[in-house]
């Protein structure tokens, strides 16, 4: 496949690891956070662990919309579906994100809620023409990749004066989970960040610049390829070295340092930040998140439906706060793969393809196990 | 049979309605210009509930398989070949040669007689090629809105070779894993008509028949230890069944599987594995590493299998992993599938 097998070619991520290898040697341990979901997934998928020396330690970052998503949001879509009898259309991810009563959109769609997965928020809309009758919301999800298509299915509604259109906004910022991750009180132990792919070609890498300024902590972006990964570590290992913290570009063929400004300008339309948003495993965290500007209120299922946000504690037994901060990894958590599996998640880490819990089950769980 | 009807079965503009299930004559009209025609053979044709059927001496395999593909007709096939081919596969991998097929059908009131003409004309054609008789079978009808067009299901009856112990138990460690061809294709061919992805070279969905395939392959290596179409889940959940049943753990090596590029494109848009995507004419042969090369020989010998490869070998794993060398190089689980299935594929 042009353009794919070139990031994906064995013989150079050999090399790569050889130059990753003979490089790291100026510490005993390097911890690198990849922020980003998409990374767990191919770190995982390619098993490029195997590739990298012992003393390259990466840690999972909370960049799955999904992992980060509070119980309280999927109750709040759960109750549209069930109790305002909404079509709920979403994305397939959220689908079996555990929420309060033994629930999840899955099993309220058995129960005969109508919810209805879909694959872009054009089909969010289709849906809301095909039933006029229906009140249509779209359980909008995602980082700064997903916002403006979101922005851009609102801008539609409006102009087609879309009266049974709705989206119940969770958009988030990345920047800012990368703040409160910095700004914990006890600490971080993190040597340098791999930053965003697809985020990036959004917002560029110019937000970037204050964890390397005012943290000291080098940020080098990296398309989701195999090899982009690599050669991001290797930059990241240099500049640990060098003693270094900047802002590095790896995935140039994407993204700038301004990013996508057609795409910005049409988020600020349609979104302002919210004061304050609950992340899953963050705590709150002010103006980490969209919501939209009162021109387009009546496009905000949160308004529209009596359907009030109501926060609901994390099972006990549940890591997944820490490994979202980077504090445990998740074969450290107790319920790992025994109470909690792909199959029955208790938490989010363990239900998208690209949380960390998940990911290490589905592709790395024989590194942990005896033989 | 009931007696003559006035006017023939309206197979252009007709629709099916609630009176082609209700045991009245419309009902015996659809069996007898419809069904009786196009699957056409002398068990059949005795108009009878069940078929009596020549009494093969020794064991029977019996299988059975129901059939909801949506859309009903994909590039490459439509729901009733692929009932055809898929429960006849289901016997063969068990090393049994498939004698006889049953057929009974879900009709959606409303969906048209042409389509549904269409779809048994497709049976009737794979089941001659096939060499295999549809000998009973069952029709109802539903209400609209409580199925999709049509449901299949079918059931097959097949003699079991003398010598073949054949079963998703017996992998052995040491044992080599083969496959006939690339992967993938039936599962993208639905995915790419459902989501209108167009491609120079639209895939094709690998429906067929593989009881051919599996004669030449048993002839060449008769120690077989197991055989299995990977259908739904793919090469990845067949792998975990049988390591699963055979308590046994499986390598397999990435850069050995064939997969077609417009496959492997159309994988990496939606997001999907190919290693996850559904088979319906490909097969996965597990036998002991010394029958491997004359195993290869017979698969490459068929048109079935002009593209087989050895894609790992079977180790001792009390976890039953199945694990997998990367092209990169690193290791990696190939997991049971979970979540992101595509619904209704076959």
């Amino acid at each position: 496949m042009k353009y794919v097998d070139e990031f994906r070619d064995g013989e150079l991520a050999r090399g790569l690891a050889v130059a990753i290898a003979r490089d790291a040697d100026h510490r005993e341990r390097y911890r690198f956070m990849e922020f980003c979901g998409g990374h767990t997934h191919a770190i995982s998928r390619y098993g490029l662990v195997d590739l990298l020396p012992g003393r390259i330690q990466m840690i999972h970052g909370p960049g799955c919309p999904v992992c980060v998503l509070p119980i309280g949001r999927i109750d709040q879509a759960i109750r549209l579906a069930r109790e305002h009898r909404v079509i709920l259309a979403t994305y397939a991810d959220t689908m079996r994100v555990p929420a309060s009563d033994r629930l999840t959109l899955l099993r309220a769609k058995a129960l005969g809620a109508d919810v209805r997965m879909i694959y872009s928020t054009e089909d969010a809309l289709a849906i809301a023409r095909a039933n006029p009758r229906r009140e249509v919301v779209f359980l909008a999800i995602g980082f700064e990749t997903t916002t403006p298509p979101t922005a851009v299915a609102v801008l539609r509604a409006a102009e087609a004066s879309l009266g049974n259109f709705s989206i119940l906004c969770n958009h988030v910022l990345t920047p800012a989970a990368m703040h409160a991750i910095l700004d914990a009180p006890q600490g971080v132990a993190i040597d340098g960040f791999v930053g965003p792919a697809h985020v990036s070609t959004v917002i560029g890498s110019a937000p970037y610049e204050p964890f390397a300024l005012d943290y000291g902590k080098p940020v080098v972006i990296a398309g989701f390829e195999p090899l982009d990964l690599l050669r991001a570590i290797h930059l990241l290992v240099r500049q640990v070295n060098e003693g270094r913290a900047a802002v590095e570009n790896e995935f140039t063929r994407a993204v700038t340092r301004e990013g996508n400004r057609r795409a910005q300008t049409l988020v600020d339309r349609v979104f302002e930040r919210r004061a304050a948003f609950e992340w899953r495993g963050l705590g709150t965290i002010p103006a980490s998140a969209l919501q939209l500007r009162a021109e387009f209120a009546s496009f905000d299922a949160e308004r529209r439906f009596a359907v009030p946000y109501v926060p609901v504690p994390d099972n006990k037994a549940c890591a997944c706060g820490e490994i979202l901060r980077g504090e445990k990894r998740p074969e450290e958590c107790r319920i790992f793969g025994t109470a909690c599996t792909p199959e029955s998640p208790i938490g989010s880490c363990m239900v998208s393809s690209e949380g960390a819990c998940a990911a290490h089950y589905t592709y790395g769980r024989f590194r942990g196990a005896a033989a | 049979m009931s007696a003559p009807h006035a006017r023939p079965l309206d197979l252009k503009h007709g629709l099916v309605d609630l009176t082609h299930g209700s045991g009245g004559r419309a009902m015996a009209q659809l069996i007898r210009e419809l069904f009786v025609r196009e699957l056409a053979n002398e068990y059949l044709a005795q108009g009878d509930d069940g078929a009596r059927l020549d009494h093969a001496a020794g064991r029977l395999v019996v299988a059975t398989d129901a059939h909801v593909v949506s859309p009903l007709f994909f590039p490459g096939g439509d729901i009733g070949c692929l009932s055809v081919h898929g429960t006849i596969n289901d016997v063969a991998v068990m090393g049994a040669r498939p004698l006889y097929l049953a057929a009974s059908f879900v009709l959606e009131e409303g969906f048209p007689l042409a389509e549904l003409a269409r779809i048994v004309a497709s049976m009737g054609r794979a089941s001659r090629e096939a060499g295999v008789p549809v000998v009973t079978g069952d029709t109802k009808v539903v209400e609209r809105g409580k199925a999709d067009g049509v449901f299949i299901t079918t059931t097959g009856v097949g003699a079991l070779r003398d010598g073949i112990d054949c079963s998703g138990a017996n992998a052995r460690p040491g044992d080599a894993v083969l496959l006939s061809g690339a992967i993938g294709e039936h599962g993208m061919a639905i995915m790419a008509c459902r989501e209108h992805l167009a491609f120079d070279a639209p895939i094709v969905s690998d429906t067929a028949a593989l009881h051919g395939l599996i004669d030449a392959l048993l002839h060449a290596a008769p120690g077989m230890h197991a055989m299995r179409d990977p259908t739904r889940g793919g090469v990845g959940a067949t792998l975990n069944e049988i390591a699963q049943q055979s308590g046994v753990g499986i390598e397999i090596d990435e850069a050995a599987i064939p997969v077609r590029a417009p496959v492997e494109a159309a994988c990496e848009l939606l997001g999907l594995d190919p290693l996850y995507v559904a088979n319906e004419g490909r097969l996965l042969a597990i036998c002991p590493a010394a029958d491997a090369d004359a195993a290869l020989r017979a698969l490459r010998g068929h048109p079935l299998g002009a593209g087989a490869a050895v894609i790992g070998r079977v180790i001792e794993d009390p976890r039953r992993f199945v694990q997998m060398r990367t092209r990169l190089g690193g290791r990696r689980i190939v997991d049971w599938l979970h979540g992101d299935q595509l619904p209704r594929i076959c």
